[in-house]
């Protein structure tokens, strides 16, 4: 009987079972879960690499989905930041310690964190975007001597949508590494710039040319960033951008995170800007 | 080798002999679909199939042959890739634990007769898709390998094919078991594995004669000549990208009823959407896997977002991922050239006009 | 939600087909009593209109003003208030008659129209008060009535799901009946949910679900002229089960025009 006559690969399967072990609300409408897998040997085996995200899966209502913010050092810990939006996530947001949920991953291709060391870092982020490279700044944390400066560039609509405020603060306070916020609309007490975050480039003392830069926001936000930073002379090889589709199988088939030829699941999230620079900013695609 | 038309119930008989559920063309409301059949009084006999964009109709004519058409609205994705199936399923005890469980793929070894060169080179594409990536699909993997294919070299192409142009047809080349060319008094019979040879083993052959094998190879040619509709060969990935803004898009916007029925007939659209399908009382929940199409509003969806929210984004991204993306993802056009996108859309859009519009290069202009 | 949720099923102006199609969801009515309190279904038994409930359907449309009154204190006994239906999601059939001279009608058919007592208009309960989730269908599906029950019993909104019934026709393998017999198949333009019921026995979809996502009906309109129907059948088309729902609405009236141009 003919046969397709490949290697075994591995196969897509369902999801494990994790317990909600802390849950934390970072706003109103974001809020935190801190997951364990229940299954003793998948929670020692469990390891992800920062940028990737796993499928969440809430009991009979549906699969998201969600970035993982967690310290790669403590995989077993497996953190998700989340905002309430649709049906699953508010879901997800009623969701109480002890509570269990289904877990498939980690999928995707993360930060370069190869390519991180010995360099100064710039980290860009816009909203929940924030969420994606907490592994990598918990990284650098841990290894401070790897790594040149940092900086980290934090905006948001509103001034009350920051969430981290004291981890921020924390971070502030790391040797050779700068928090620059902004908010569109800034309340009284906002510690940092009123406008938009690419308003901060200006505040840089690295070199933009140089640096690594890793991106995770809105499009447009992004896209206002890669723009002036490739003005002030960034390489499109060096200006990572993670990126996000509708992702249901999260393993390249079920079509929805199609981006020009990439599937975002699959080749992404996070890709070089000289990657995706014919599809970026792009309407419809 | 030639099988005389009066042992063509042989053939039948050999297949479910060796235990095969047996599905081929025959016909039903007004079209020749596959399904299951139960001898070669099945068969489409005598029927002829007349298509245009957005029309289909069948014809009867005196002539004793079987195959005397070009295709149907499906032929063997669904038989692979399920329209609907569960993925897996979920169990929920009182105290809240929960347990999951792939569920099985039921699998029957199938026989499938009366398939065109057109679909053996969708398979291989939805081979490259399901099994050949870094992960591999349970479901198709399991029906893919009880498939048996009988493949028929199509004589009598629909004035929708087009696989003349894209290389894959109307000649079964590769990919089958046993290939047939059907002549009016019986079959040339030739395999093309092992399983296919042990089959002709059993079947009362006799010699084909050169003038038979001549008459078959006409068939084929002429199938190929017939054809007039075009498609602009190679990666158009770059050409088509390139014309992003064209109003030619919003044009086919008009026409399109973004319903998706050239997405659920082609024999490459490969994507899904996952659903969950909860037990009433809430003990178990099934986790769905169901066609879906990019010219559906949930197909771009992103928290609270419809990235292709006009209907010519989503025409611009079929027809740019049929024809440019697949190139970067699979090695070859997405596109196989069976027409059915043309003869199934409801409003006759028809994919190479559209094509040739957007690049400029109509061959009438 | 609570634990146990209270649910009405209240009528207005409607043929009870939907409330049948809810008790005809057969053993899940068990699986349901288990996990529910029924408290007012008149077509199935509980009788208590003014019970205060978590969830509450509404079938039928308001055409009296006995109907929009009442309407109102439903609204306010009811946490969750979903529509269960064509006519109380569109206006239903009997919406036909905001197409017409209702009055002028009633006086040709009544002796004495002064004792029926109805609006001029029969309209969908979103017009009244706020709805939060919508059922069409002419009847419903049970199974999308119990799934929105299930959905809300695990605390989540359900599912709404306004893909073309052209998808559900093809997961289904029904042959297209536009395309093999030049039917004014409105698959294209309505909502699934109803399983391709009619495709898949040879008839053309009338849009019971009413209209879907992106529905292009001037295509689909100008296809229907392509295969000889005129404007006035291709506006009927439209204006029938659904003829208050927006899209349709509109569509309707558009080749209701085109009929007048040329009359």
């Amino acid at each position: 009987m003919p046969c397709s006559g490949t290697p075994r690969m591995p196969e897509r399967g369902p999801p494990l079972e994790a317990e909600v072990v802390t849950r934390v609300d970072e706003s109103p409408t974001v809020f935190t879960l801190v997951l364990s897998l229940t299954d003793p040997q998948a929670h020692r085996d469990y390891r992800f690499e920062p940028g990737q995200f796993n499928m969440l899966y809430l009991y009979g209502v549906g699969e998201i989905p969600i970035s993982i913010a967690a310290d790669p050092e403590r995989p077993g810990l497996l953190v998700h930041t989340i905002r309430r939006v649709g049906r699953v996530t508010r879901g997800f947001a009623a969701l109480q310690v002890g509570d269990r949920i289904g877990l498939r991953g980690p999928f995707g291709r993360g930060w370069p964190l190869a390519q991180a060391q010995g360099r100064d870092i710039l980290i860009v982020t816009g909203g929940l975007g924030c969420a994606p490279v907490l592994p990598v700044i918990r990284q650098i944390i841990h290894h401070r001597e790897r790594y040149g400066r940092v900086a980290i560039l934090q905006g948001v609509k509103h001034a009350d949508d920051l969430i981290w405020r004291e981890r921020y603060h924390q971070w502030a306070a790391l040797p050779d590494t700068r928090v620059l916020l902004a908010a569109d609309v800034a309340g009284r007490d906002w510690p940092g710039h009123v406008g938009l975050v690419t308003a901060l480039f200006d505040e840089l003392d690295m070199d933009v040319s140089d640096c690594l830069t890793l991106m995770c926001g809105p499009e447009p936000m992004m896209r206002a960033s890669a723009e002036r930073l490739l003005d002030r002379g960034a390489s499109p090889d060096s200006l990572w951008l993670s990126m996000e589709r509708n992702m249901q199988c999260a393993v390249g088939h079920c079509g929805h995170c199609q981006y020009g030829e990439k599937f975002i699941c699959r080749d992404g999230p996070v890709f070089p800007f000289s990657d995706i620079a014919h599809l970026f900013g792009e309407p419809g695609l | 080798m030639f099988l005389a038309r009066t042992h063509l119930g042989e053939l039948l008989s050999a297949l479910r002999d060796r235990g095969y559920r047996l599905i081929g063309p025959r016909e039903r409301d007004g079209a020749i679909v596959y399904d299951e059949l139960s001898g070669a009084g099945d068969l489409p006999r005598g029927l002829r199939q007349s298509c245009g964009a957005g029309e289909v109709r069948l014809e009867r004519t005196g002539s004793p042959r079987c195959f005397a058409w070009a295709n149907g609205p499906q032929a063997l994705k669904p038989l692979l890739f399920q329209p609907a199936e569960p993925l897996w399923q979920a169990t929920c005890d009182d105290s809240g634990r929960l347990r999951f469980e792939a569920v099985e793929p039921r699998v029957t070894p199938t026989a499938v007769l009366g398939v065109r060169a057109c679909d053996l080179a969708a398979l291989a594409l939805l081979d490259r898709h399901f099994l050949d990536g870094a992960v591999r699909d349970p479901h198709y993997a399991a029906r893919r390998a009880a498939l048996l294919l009988i493949a028929v070299n199509c004589t009598h192409p629909a004035a929708t094919c087009f696989c003349a142009a894209t290389g894959d047809g109307p000649e079964a080349r590769q990919g089958f078991d046993l290939r047939l060319d059907e002549l009016d008094d019986g079959y040339l019979v030739a395999s093309g594995s092992a399983a296919g040879e042990a089959i002709l083993a059993d079947l009362p052959l006799e010699a084909a004669t050169d003038a038979r094998r001549q008459n078959a190879r006409e068939a084929v040619a002429a199938a190929a000549a017939q054809q007039t509709r075009t498609i602009p060969p190679g990666d158009l990935y770059d050409a088509l990208s390139r014309q992003r803004r064209h109003p030619r898009w919003e044009a086919v916007a008009e026409r399109c009823l973004a319903c998706g029925n050239c997405t659920q007939v082609c024999p490459t659209c490969f994507c899904s959407r996952e659903q969950e399908q909860p037990a009433l009382d809430g003990s178990t929940s099934q986790h769905l896997r169901e066609w879906d199409s990019c010219f559906s509003e949930g197909h771009s969806y992103i928290h609270g977002l419809v990235i292709r929210q006009s209907v010519a984004h989503r025409y611009r991204q079929w027809l740019t991922h049929k024809l440019g993306g697949w190139h970067r993802q699979y090695g070859r056009s997405g596109c196989v050239g069976c027409g059915r996108c043309i003869a199934w859309c409801p409003v006759g859009i028809d994919l190479t006009e559209e094509v040739h519009a957007v690049l400029g290069d109509a061959p009438d202009a | 939600m609570t634990a146990r949720p209270r649910i009405a099923v209240h009528k207005f102006s409607s043929c009870d087909g939907c409330q049948l199609a809810f008790l005809n969801a057969g053993e899940d009515l068990l699986t349901l009593d288990r996990l529910v309190d029924m408290v007012h279904f008149a077509e199935a038994g509980p009788v208590d209109e003014a019970a205060q409930v978590d969830i509450a359907f509404v079938e039928g449309s308001i055409s009296t003003q006995a109907d929009a009154e009442r309407i109102r204190r439903v609204r306010e006994r009811s946490g969750f208030l979903v529509t269960l239906g064509a006519c109380a999601t569109a206006g239903g059939l009997q919406a036909l008659r905001n197409l017409a001279d209702g009055a002028g009608w009633l006086a040709g058919v009544y002796a004495q129209p002064e004792y029926i007592d109805s609006l001029a208009t029969a309209t969908p309960i979103r017009e009244h008060v706020r709805v939060d989730f919508e059922l069409w269908g002419c009847p419903v599906n049970a199974r999308q009535v119990l799934a929105t029950v299930r959905a809300l019993l695990f605390g989540v909104r359900p599912v709404a799901d306004h893909q073309k019934v052209c998808m559900e026709c093809k997961r289904r393998q029904a042959v297209c009946v536009l395309v093999t017999g030049r039917r004014p198949c409105l698959g294209p333009v309505t909502s699934s949910g109803c399983g391709a019921l009619c495709p898949r026995f040879g008839r053309d979809c009338y849009g019971c679900f009413g209209p879907s996502e992106s529905p292009n009906t001037d295509a689909l309109g100008r296809r229907f002229e392509g295969l000889g129907l005129t404007p006035e059948s291709i506006a009927r088309r439209f204006l029938f089960i659904n003829s208050h729902a927006e899209a349709f609405a509109e569509a309707g009236h558009k080749w209701m025009g085109k009929h007048d141009e040329k009359a």
